[in-house]
């Protein structure tokens, strides 16, 4: 018996598809004191991130995907994660992905938003575009120079 | 076209359901389906014939023996080898490219040689060149292509003035479906002085292939491609090359006599046979040759040729989708992009269809800088795929486009 069929509309909700078309925080800030790179090599999607850390807020994050190399659930994901980030604690921020991440494991929805990824978890070829973004912003906040990879981060 | 419905019962995986649907596989390219045929004769060999090759004094290992040595010279025969010595069976593709580059190229390569390879090659005809060159100080210097997706005979010519030790160049681009003119190629590399080496991956499956008019030196294939096992692969070469080369691994079976510090080999082609080989793979390359010889190599291509014509004037129908690759010389390999959706989403809405194909940059990422895309979506057609799959193909793509709310860039 294969599984019940994961419907589509749980998994591109219109708040995804609309992040996807009308991306916030896509901008690029050369002069933020983090940044980092983020590559998904199986399918090209990369993301360059970038923050500016004042203490231990994040006052202004901005992202881009270079050569339109974002999938809907990357792009979007990046997006929402911008947001529900901008002007929290480096903790608190950490604290999302956390959550983030145990929804994509199958654990309780993360809140606010962020739980329109929820239905990611029925598609696990998707799941790590989902997480490519917030890998980029724990790799940014450490200020880790080496790019990170959906096939060298842990946990993805 | 072939008697599609005849060959689909043929396999038993094109009977299974995916949500409800018939399974639409359209990612050949990767990998092709196995019929019954193929699934029966790796189960007959471990039933009936399984023992260790080349060495056993039993008639079990005699008849195994026969089993992988009948299965070569199928193979010398299916491509028109110039010797069934010439036939080196491998895991595939990539590693007989190894092979070469390891032993012909180790030995003939110095500092400030040129190898050429084509900027439509696979990753596994660029890579192992790459290795090469840092190895020894060479150039590693790539032909571009044109803008509807040929090797540019122009700059084919041009890297030819640098008189290169090694031309390397895929017969049948699996990125882009063309099909080059491998015999003219190989004629201006040995112009130049240059050993060819052609991938063809792509092509085995899909057109009659003859080696010996191609003119080539080397020629490598996969057999998971063409109805056959994963890690069945041949390296076909000219024998006086072989002969001429290093081993390439050490171990049994490709030795003649050991002594303590040193050893002769065997002769060509076990001299490249080290170790155990998957005898099992290479007898179920045999019986997927003999299929495939049943149904015709030039009515396979002719089939697959007429799909890909069908599913690109069928995509071009649909606003906002851009078909890559040439509009003639190609084979089953249809490459697309959908506007502003990404592919790795359209595979994702397709295969809520049961459509399977394949998205992202297929192992070519300097092609896809090339064409300057980030990924594409590549549907590929075999012997069982019917026009009844390029309609579902193409109401799957509607469906991505109404989803997303196209959208044509």
């Amino acid at each position: 018996m294969s599984p019940p069929s994961p419907d589509l509309g749980e998994l591109y909700q219109q708040v995804i598809l609309d992040h996807n078309r009308n991306p916030r925080n896509f901008k690029r800030f050369d002069s933020a004191n983090h940044k980092a790179e983020g590559n998904n090599p199986l399918c090209g999607d990369r993301i360059q991130l970038f923050v500016q850390l004042d203490g231990e807020t994040i006052s202004d994050i901005g992202f881009q995907m270079p050569q339109g190399s974002g999938c809907a659930i990357s792009k979007a994901s990046a997006s929402l994660m911008t947001d529900a980030v901008k002007g929290k604690t480096t903790a608190a921020a950490e604290s999302m992905f956390q959550a983030f991440r145990d929804m994509l494991a199958g654990g309780a929805n993360a809140p606010g938003k962020l739980a329109a990824f929820s239905g990611v978890r029925a598609f696990p070829s998707r799941i790590k575009c989902a997480n490519l973004a917030w890998h980029a912003l724990h790799a940014a906040l450490r200020n880790s120079a080496e790019p990170v990879t959906t096939e060298t981060a842990k946990d993805f | 076209m072939l008697d599609t419905r005849a060959i689909r019962a043929d396999f038993p995986i094109l009977q299974r359901k995916e949500n409800g649907r018939r399974l639409v596989y359209l990612d050949n390219a990767a990998t092709s389906q196995k019929p019954q045929r193929v699934i029966d004769a790796l189960v007959h060999y471990y039933g009936h014939h399984n023992a260790n090759v080349h060495r056993g004094a039993y008639a079990l290992a005699v008849e195994a023996t026969d089993a992988y040595e009948a299965a070569r010279t199928t193979v010398a025969r299916f491509v028109n080898a110039w010797a069934r010595e010439g036939v080196v069976f491998t895991r595939g593709t990539t590693e007989s490219i190894n092979l070469v580059a390891g032993s012909w190229g180790r030995t003939n390569v110095r500092r400030g040689d040129t190898v050429v390879v084509t900027a439509m090659d696979h990753h596994s005809n660029i890579v192992p060149w790459q290795i090469l060159c840092q190895e020894k100080g060479a150039t590693l210097r790539m032909v571009e292509i044109t803008t509807d997706g040929r090797i540019d005979l122009a700059d084919f010519g041009r890297a030819l003035e640098s008189k290169p030790k090694i031309v390397a160049f895929p017969y049948v681009s699996n990125s882009l479906g063309t099909v080059n003119p491998a015999a003219q190629l190989a004629k201006l590399a040995h112009a130049a002085g240059a050993v060819t080496v052609v991938d063809g991956a792509q092509s085995s499956p899909h057109l009659r292939v003859d080696v010996q008019a191609l003119d080539c030196d080397f020629y490598a294939l996969s057999g998971h491609k063409m109805l056959a096992p994963m890690g069945s692969g041949a390296l076909i070469a000219k024998p006086a090359l072989l002969d001429a080369m290093p081993p390439y691994h050490g171990g049994g079976e490709m030795i003649e006599r050991v002594w303590d510090d040193h050893s002769s080999w065997n002769k060509i082609p076990h001299k490249f046979e080290g170790g155990t080989p998957n005898v099992e793979a290479a007898v179920g390359l045999a019986a997927a040759i003999g299929y495939l010889e049943r149904l015709g190599m030039d009515k396979v291509a002719e089939h697959e040729q007429e799909l890909a014509r069908i599913a690109i004037e069928r995509l071009s129908q649909v606003e906002g989708v851009t078909v890559y690759g040439p509009r003639d010389h190609r084979a089953g390999v249809v490459p697309f992009t959908y506007g502003e959706i990404h592919p790795h989403d359209l595979a994702t809405i397709l295969d809520k269809d049961g459509v399977c194909i394949r998205a992202g940059h297929h192992c070519t990422q300097p092609l896809m800088r090339r064409l300057g895309v980030a990924a594409t979506a590549r549907a590929s057609f075999y012997i069982y795929n019917d026009v009844d799959d390029i309609d579902a193909l193409v109401n799957a793509v509607r469906k991505a486009g109404e989803l997303f709310g196209v959208l044509a860039s």
